[in-house]
């Protein structure tokens, strides 16, 4: 009888086995801007892929390709991911947008999400980051701790996702000094850290005294620490490169993301959308706040919770353009639409906005 | 001790007919060492690199897609290197092509028919020629030295593209991104089979081009005149031909054919100007001009080589997850051998000590 059982047991076990064996993996399909060791944005979306490898186990199988580049190959890169079984594909920089959508006609049965992007298909999701909800908190800090007055800000391309940012950081550092500057110098790049680190340096030489980026390398943040100023981290936490120097970082958090999307194929319930989240959400997060006094610590906390609780909405007026004309009312706040199409600055910022 | 590369008295023929394979053969035991050492069974590494890409339809259209501007911008270098005139700014014609070929489209988007796709061509042509024109009348008239001239003009037409895109032909819907309007479909290099592939007709007029360069070249007076002056100005001036006017002839050829490449680029795989349209096309069809020994129809086979080594590791990334460092690299070793063997069948390198008698050292 014991032997029965047992064998029974055995046998089951190898049934069960076998079916788990048999219901096929998800294979998950990334298309990287850069290098993951770009310790930046890169780097922060492979992190994403490694939870959700470790979240589903067995259940998900990824694969990447890095350094596409946006044109032409794209298209390729994608087109292979898809060809070599991947049912969800995520393309991770707003330059593959058309290609991924061409793509997703071709493979009406492949789900592809693209990040920061705006066009949708039945296949196609968008996903993109409140990422300017943390630059409010760094106008704060920036503002507070400036002696200069002048923060410098390296950007990559002039699309909206960066200029929320700029008028982001902008009206936070606002909030505590309205005669605060910031100086803009445009890499014309994700990630050069040649160019960023040159952008870096030609700010402090103009008397900044705090820095921040939107590209992602870790460059602006060396030159900071070589030059002995302040600097915020882009993407992901870069401490280890300026431990004396960063403030904090704003860390892109899309493990979650990517494991929600994933279940929802498995189990048939992916459906298109278009998000756009933020701190509520989690998908951004501050790195721990260091090198600042205690109270000025205080503060960006207090407005981190804020911004979390959404009691404050950075695009709330009164605020005015770049060229003095009212946009937001007392009490008004920008609908995602405009913030999504953003393309003007807000007043207060040195730099002519390329159009 | 020093080394010296001494050009052999003769060439071996059967060496050179052998060469592309020992090169090959040289490439997979040095792949194989590199796969192995980290960690990947060689045959599926060599096999993903090489192989793969060819198992399937909608890849040998994606290698056509990446070997039509290979192919038609070496021709034309062909002619300038053959004739002696270093044409290195092909780079910087194919962007002047480019932008050439999309002014229908970009300025006048409601221009549609039959005939704006052929206006695009011959403009994306005349673009690339007038670009060259430059360095080759600097040459004739200043003796410039063209290697120079023409490799800085590839920075100034990529700053300029860049400026174009960024300013006034921006696409006005597009976000602020820097890229021009998507083009009409009048305006779109039609695919040769769109069923199957990506493949547009870049590669048939690569294969065209191919071919009328090679009669040109191997049966025409003017092909005669090009490599008589290439050989020997001298002798060439003797029998009465012009350095000057071919030097024009040269630059106007190799520029028509890299402006038409690039204006097949943006109009058949990208379908809009961007900030970059080309991932240095221009670079590498020098390497593919020599490899396929400045011979138009070996041309065509070594665009195909470096387009597959191109897709291969892309492949290798996917199914060997090794990285896209380690994909270069190899790229690097194949022509690293191929470019060896070659020169090894020329010249010979013999190693001098410092008595002065020399060790001669074969290949």
């Amino acid at each position: 009888m014991k032997k029965l059982i047992l064998a029974l047991t055995m046998a089951a076990s190898f049934a069960v086995a076998g079916a788990a064996h048999a219901q096929e993996k998800l294979k998950v399909g990334f298309i990287y801007i850069g290098p993951p060791g770009d310790f930046g944005w890169t780097y922060q979306h492979d992190q994403g892929r490694k939870e959700l490898e470790k979240a589903l186990g067995d259940k998900v199988e990824t694969t990447f390709l890095e350094n596409v580049p946006e044109g032409a190959d794209a298209e390729r890169s994608i087109e292979r991911l898809a060809r070599a079984g991947n049912k969800l594909i995520f393309t991770t920089s707003f330059g593959y947008m058309d290609a991924t959508v061409k793509v997703a006609q071709k493979f009406p049965d492949v789900k592809f999400e693209h990040a920061t992007g705006y066009k949708t298909a039945d296949n196609v999701a968008v996903y993109n980051s409140r990422f300017y909800e943390g630059r409010y908190v760094q106008g704060v800090i920036a503002a507070k701790l400036s002696k200069t007055g002048v923060a410098g800000y390296i950007g990559s391309f002039p699309i909206p996702e960066v200029v929320q940012g700029i008028n982001s950081f902008m009206l936070g550092a606002q909030s505590v000094n309205p005669d605060f500057k910031i100086k803009v110098i445009w890499a014309n790049s994700w990630f050069d850290p040649a160019k960023e680190a040159d952008a870096a340096k030609a700010l402090v030489d103009q008397g900044v005294d705090i820095i921040t980026q939107h590209t992602d390398s870790t460059a602006p943040m060396q030159v900071a620490a070589e030059r002995k100023i302040k600097a915020f981290g882009q993407a992901s936490d870069m401490i280890k490169f300026g431990p004396e120097t960063q403030l904090t970082s704003i860390v892109d958090n899309w493990g979650p993301y990517y494991i929600e999307r994933a279940k929802a194929v498995l189990d048939g319930s992916w459906k298109t959308h278009n998000v756009f989240e933020g701190m509520h959400e989690g998908l951004v997060v501050m790195a721990p706040y260091t090198n600042m006094p205690d109270d000025v610590k205080k503060l960006a906390e207090e407005t981190q919770a804020k911004i979390t609780s959404g009691e404050l909405k950075p695009f709330t007026g009164p605020i005015k353009k770049q060229d003095g004309s009212e946009w937001l009312k007392a009490g008004e706040t920008a609908d995602d639409k405009t913030i999504l199409g953003m393309n003007f600055y807000v007043a207060g910022v040195d730099d002519k906005l390329p159009q | 001790m020093r080394i010296e590369i001494v050009k052999r008295p003769q060439h071996s023929a059967l060496f050179s007919a052998l060469s592309p394979f020992i090169a090959l053969f040289l490439t997979l035991i040095a792949g194989a060492i590199l796969f192995s050492i980290l960690g990947k069974n060689p045959v599926s590494a060599l096999y993903s690199y090489f192989i793969e890409p060819l198992t399937e339809v909608w890849s040998i259209h994606e290698l056509l897609v990446k070997a039509a501007p290979l192919i038609l911008i070496a021709v034309g270098l062909s002619v300038c290197f053959l004739s002696n005139n270093w044409n290195i700014g092909a780079e910087g014609q194919l962007i002047a092509g480019g932008i050439a070929g999309s002014i229908l489209p970009v300025m006048f988007p409601d221009m549609q028919g039959w005939y704006v796709l052929p206006v695009m061509l011959l403009l994306g042509m005349a673009g690339g020629m007038a670009y060259a024109t430059i360095p080759a009348f600097l040459k004739v008239r200043f003796n410039t030295n063209e290697i120079l001239t023409s490799l800085m003009l590839v920075y100034v037409a990529q700053l300029f593209l860049d400026w174009l895109v960024r300013g006034p032909w921006r696409n006005p819907q597009g976000y602020n991104f820097p890229e021009t309007v998507q083009f009409n479909a009048s305006a779109i290099l039609p695919e040769i089979s769109s069923a199957s592939g990506r493949a547009h007709w870049g590669f048939i007029l690569a294969l065209i081009a191919a071919l009328l360069v090679w009669f040109m070249l191997s049966r025409t007076l003017n092909g005669y005149e090009i490599k008589v002056l290439g050989r020997s100005s001298r002798a060439g001036r003797f029998a009465g031909f012009s350095a000057g006017r071919l030097t024009f002839f040269a630059f106007l050829i190799s520029g028509a054919l890299a402006g038409l490449a690039g204006i097949a680029e943006v109009s058949g795989a990208v379908g809009q100007l961007r900030t970059s349209i080309s991932p240095g096309y221009g670079f590498t069809a020098i390497i593919v001009a020599f490899l396929g020994r400045l011979n138009p129809l070996g041309i065509i086979a070594a665009g195909l080589v470096l387009a597959l080594s191109y897709l291969g590791g892309e492949a290798a990334q996917i199914s060997l997850g090794i990285s896209e460092k380690s994909a270069r690299i190899f790229q690097g070793i194949i022509l690293f051998f191929v470019l060896a063997s070659d020169t090894l069948i020329y010249y010979r390198i013999r190693i001098v000590s410092r008595a002065g008698d020399a060790v001669a050292k074969g290949a």
